[in-house]
């Protein structure tokens, strides 16, 4: 009803005031009777000019995107999807150019066709498509928006400049979009800045605004890969809608299987810069034909697999396993646990500065009760936001919390970690190791991969430097890379090599537990299949413990033996991992579960199931799970090992 | 807002506190005074009565009594030998050089150091804008290559040689005066258009001259930050929209980018002034330039340190200007770069 009314408005401005250019596509005209596709690529090439000649980034990719339809276009990162999207909005970086091939849009508006590959792309004929009859959905809502100016501005100026309407009137119809985007308080939304809305609001202000001017072809570059899973089903669904009610296409570009079995009505792979299959969802899903698509799924972790079934990654690597970290691990089978989180509470205070200034305060972990046992691995799931990582730094000791106790067994008896002498919290050190999520910043660029392996060594100590080279060779090796790989510099590496030196590091001391913080998040997922089976791998050889934080609950359930659900700095369940799968409790959890969407065209999301949950606020549980301020979360046990977060008034004084 | 204004405002005083503090420290650091040192002269010379009398002035101007006192008397929060006067008084302090009140010495050079400062500052941003603007834009293009180039030759060409050949042009093209700020024929006469005109065009050269180095640094800081800028997500977005590449440069990524631009207003004070002593000397200006070189070499020091004051001032001014304008730019730090929901 909304929405009628807004097209009413749009089409009624369109007749007032035409577009200042004369180029053919804007004009209004009746539809198009025919049912041709919106978008014909043929045998599209793009070259890339780099320091070291020239790349082909596309290379003869032929692709359809019919009228009212979603094609989804899959691949690895580097495999040429972005340079597609690119190239048909006419914004390929410099290095980028079209060398031959036709990108042939028919404007279902107008009924012309146009070839988009032949226009300038700084023409005024393809400033008035762009933005106008095709837009963009970038990946990163952070970065997307620029920070200086309101989202009304922003917005406003798609139809300032393609419609020609002045500044109140492009106030009303940003409203009217973000209302279609179901923002809440789409008047005060004009008036904020990007950099005061959360991430998941952010994306819907940057979907509002591609579809400003109603267009015929909208370009979602992996439109949900930076946002959590409730959020992503959020505005999975949104497009979904918008694109029924605005007679729109989409192509959406991802790397998620989930995704495209959730949204898409056909389906291309591409590798390489090349199309290797393309079909419909059902064809493409139920009998992939190609190697390289049967790979790429094989090597998303899944719900339904078997206790012993493996990833297979695209590309194994051949892992030796390093002698010198094969010690007697199998002893102490004690009653005390390896470590022990008791009541653990930080609090954040964020102060503001400049005309605003004020005090702010951020619960990060309220409470936080956790014991892990020796060789197993705890899965630590939960939103951005959630305390994960907060969690994981408490218990490297580097953060203390501020109420509360972490406990860690050292020869059999538990030491809190408060009470150590630094010269104990040194030796502590060794045992707890990291690997961080981002393997692009976590490694220092100026030193070699050798020096990287070898500094843990050299701060604590261990053996001469002749061991030390022997060891830092063990490591290298039993990680799937070369001897000849440690004279380089991490830059040298791709995402995933550059993991797995960040493991070889994490594992030079020979530590009991090891922290894993979200580390193939921000991998593609035939890495990211690498990398949990090297982990895998490891841990059952070596003995270790791991503590495994992720956002994504298929990745715990494929490595993790036990798995605790965070939210909002509580626990709220924590159980065996196939109880937590099967029979979860919390509405949190469930509607976590509900909100992964499986590459499998059989379990569908349930997209109005999920809009109606305001599941990641606590205050908004059912009851008896409902949270308020004031309120202590307690675990209850509800089966042998499964608890849940049951809270009662709080009754010592905080 | 405006309760930010205040509040910076208000947070100036303790640090100028602690910079006169900081500046009397220094400048006493040198064993002795001037007036010690005119009394050595006067006895080497044979002079021992005008040395009594001059004994008679370190008791007068408290110079015998200790440190921390001094400084107190010198700020005007201690009764020195004539009562509460100090610089919050408005007693700006007694040149020995001079024989005068340190007013009465820099007085006349105190507003065209000024206004020589604005104006060079003027210059610089004035300048430095478009060019770095362009230069980024059109990034190893021949405009770029040559602007870097003439940029570097501004760095490294000292600025008198600089100024002397600009005077030396400047005299023969246009038939200017050398030196000063102004021709010589209205240096005593009372305020009019015609002088007016003549310090106006007296003030190209020094301008020019102290504003090179500045120019170029600052042409050379907003390249980089606009190209930082223009791959962000942001300008894609925006030209993704359609919009025109020279309206989106000026609303997006130039925005972004004047942030460190605007930020330099304050620092850029102290450098044009130390660094034009120099230039002042040879183009003979009358700024506090060289008067302050002069108090430095004869212990002079309360003129010494008045004018020191004075700079701090200046350079605070210019923070609190740049820190307001930033707010006024930039939301994320008028809105204190948390959620406000």
């Amino acid at each position: 009803m909304r929405a009628s009314k807004l097209f009413a408005k749009l089409l009624f401005v369109n007749e007032l005031s035409p577009p200042r250019s004369a180029s053919p596509q804007s004009e209004t005209a009746a539809p198009a009777a025919g049912a041709g596709p919106v978008l014909d690529i043929r045998d599209l090439v793009v070259d890339f000019t780099g320091d070291d000649g020239v790349s082909r980034a596309v290379d003869g990719v032929s692709l359809q995107v019919p009228r009212g339809s979603t094609v989804a276009l899959v691949g690895e990162s580097g495999s040429g999807k972005t340079v597609i999207s690119q190239a048909l909005l006419g914004i390929l970086p410099k290095k980028g150019r079209i060398v031959s091939g036709q990108m042939l849009f028919c404007d279902p508006r107008s009924g012309k066709t146009v070839d988009l590959a032949g226009l300038d792309p700084m023409s005024e004929a393809m400033r008035c498509i762009r933005g106008d009859r095709i837009s963009i959905v970038f990946q990163e809502p952070m970065t997307a928006l620029s920070p200086l100016h309101t989202i009304g501005d922003q917005l406003g100026e798609v139809v300032r400049l393609h419609r020609g309407v002045g500044r109140r009137e492009a106030r009303e119809l940003s409203a009217e979009m973000l209302r279609l985007v179901q923002f809440p308080d789409p008047q005060r939304a004009l008036s904020v800045y990007p950099f005061e809305l959360s991430g998941g609001l952010r994306q819907r202000a940057v979907i509002a605004m591609a579809l400003m001017c109603r267009p015929a072809l909208l370009v979602a570059d992996e439109p949900t890969t930076a946002l959590d899973v409730t959020i992503q089903a959020e505005v999975l669904h949104l497009i979904r809608r918008v694109q029924g009610e605005l007679d729109m296409s989409v192509l959406l570009i991802t790397h998620d299987f989930g995704v495209v079995a959730n949204m898409a009505d056909h389906v291309a792979v591409i590798y390489r810069g090349r199309i290797m299959e393309s079909g419909s969802i059902d064809d493409v899903f139920r009998h992939p034909g190609h190697p390289y698509l049967k790979s790429l799924l094989n090597a998303v972790p899944r719900f339904d697999m078997g206790p012993d079934e493996r990833l297979q990654p695209i590309r194994p690597i051949d892992a030796r396993p390093a002698v010198f970290l094969h010690r007697d691990r199998a002893a102490p089978e004690s009653a005390t646990p390896l470590l022990e989180l008791r009541d653990v509470s930080k609090i954040y205070h964020l102060r503001r500065t400049g005309p605003a200034a004020g005090l702010r305060t951020i619960r990060a972990m309220d409470d936080v009760s956790l014991r892990v046992k020796s060789g197993e691995c705890l899965g630590l799931v939960g939103q951005s936001g959630s305390g994960k990582t907060t969690t994981a730094k408490v218990i490297l000791g580097a953060e203390d919390p501020d109420r509360g106790s972490v406990l860690y067994r050292f020869d059999g008896e538990a030491r809190d970690l408060s009470t150590l002498s630094s010269a104990e919290r040194f030796a502590f050190r060794r045992r707890v190791q990291i690997i961080f999520q981002d393997p692009f910043s976590s490694l220092s660029p100026r030193m070699t991969v050798r020096d990287i392996l070898a500094e843990p060594l050299v701060i604590h100590k261990v053996g001469t430097p002749e061991e030390r080279q022997e060891r830092v060779k063990e490591l290298i090796r039993m990680v799937g890379l070369n001897v000849s790989h440690l004279r380089r510099y991490p830059h040298s590496f791709s995402g995933g090599q550059r993991q797995r030196i960040g493991i070889a590091r994490a594992l030079a001391l020979s530590p009991e537990l090891l922290l894993c913080d979200e580390p193939v998040s921000a991998l593609d997922v035939s890495v990211q299949a690498q990398i949990l089976n090297l982990l895998k791998d490891l841990k059952a050889e070596l003995g270790l413990t791991f503590v495994f934080v992720s956002h994504n609950l298929a990745v715990v359930d494929y490595i993790a033996d036990r798995v605790a659900v965070m939210c909002a700095g509580r626990i709220v369940e924590l159980a065996d991992k196939r109880a937590i799968i099967e029979e979860a409790r919390h509405p949190y959890t469930q509607a976590l579960l509900k909100a992964i969407p499986t590459p499998s065209l059989d379990q569908k999301l349930d997209f109005a199931a999920l809009a109606q949950e305001g599941a990641s606020d606590p205050a908004c549980w059912p009851e008896p799970y409902r949270l308020v301020d004031g309120m202590e979360p307690k675990l209850q046990e509800v089966a042998p090992g499964h608890f849940v977060c049951v809270p009662q008034a709080r009754q010592r004084a905080a | 807002m405006l309760r930010y204004a205040l509040r910076r405002l208000v947070g100036m005083i303790p640090t100028l506190f602690v910079i006169s503090f900081l500046i009397f420290f220094i400048i006493e650091l040198p064993p002795g005074d001037y007036l010690t040192n005119q009394i050595a002269a006067l006895r080497a010379a044979g002079e021992g009565a005008s040395a009594d009398k001059i004994a008679f002035l370190r008791t007068e101007f408290a110079l015998d009594r200790p440190f921390l006192e001094r400084y107190l008397i010198w700020v005007g929060a201690w009764p020195g030998p004539t009562g509460f006067s100090g610089l919050i008084q408005g007693n700006w302090g007694w040149s020995f050089e001079y024989n005068q009140p340190v007013a009465t010495v820099i007085g006349p050079a105190l507003p065209l150091t000024i206004i020589l400062n604005f104006a060079t500052i003027l210059f610089v941003y004035v300048v430095s804008l478009p060019i770095g603007v362009y230069s980024a834009m059109r990034q190893y293009s021949f405009g770029d290559y040559l602007f870097t180039f003439i940029g570097y030759i501004g760095l490294a060409t000292p600025n008198f040689l600089l100024g002397l050949i600009l005077l030396y042009y400047f005299n023969v093209w246009f038939g200017m005066s050398i030196g000063g700020l102004m021709d010589p024929v209205y240096v005593d006469q009372p305020w009019s258009l015609a002088k007016i005109g003549s310090v106006l065009s007296h003030l190209i050269v020094p301008t020019i001259v102290i504003g090179t180095a500045g120019t170029a640094g600052m042409i050379r800081r907003l390249r980089a930050n606009l190209l930082d800028e223009l791959d962000r997500q942001y300008v894609m977005t925006a030209r993704a929209k359609g919009l025109q590449e020279r309206r989106l440069v000026a609303k997006y990524p130039l925005r972004m980018a004047l942030n460190p631009f605007v930020a330099d207003i304050g620092n850029l004070i102290p450098s044009l002034v130390s660094g034009s002593v120099i230039v002042s000397v040879v183009l003979n200006l009358p700024t506090v330039g060289p008067i302050l070189l002069d108090a430095l070499q004869s212990q002079d020091q309360y003129l010494a340190g008045f004018i020191l004051l004075f700079v701090a001032v200046l350079t605070l001014i210019g923070m609190l200007v740049s820190d307001l304008l930033l707010a006024v730019l930039d939301p994320r730090i008028r809105l204190g770069g948390s959620a406000r929901s």
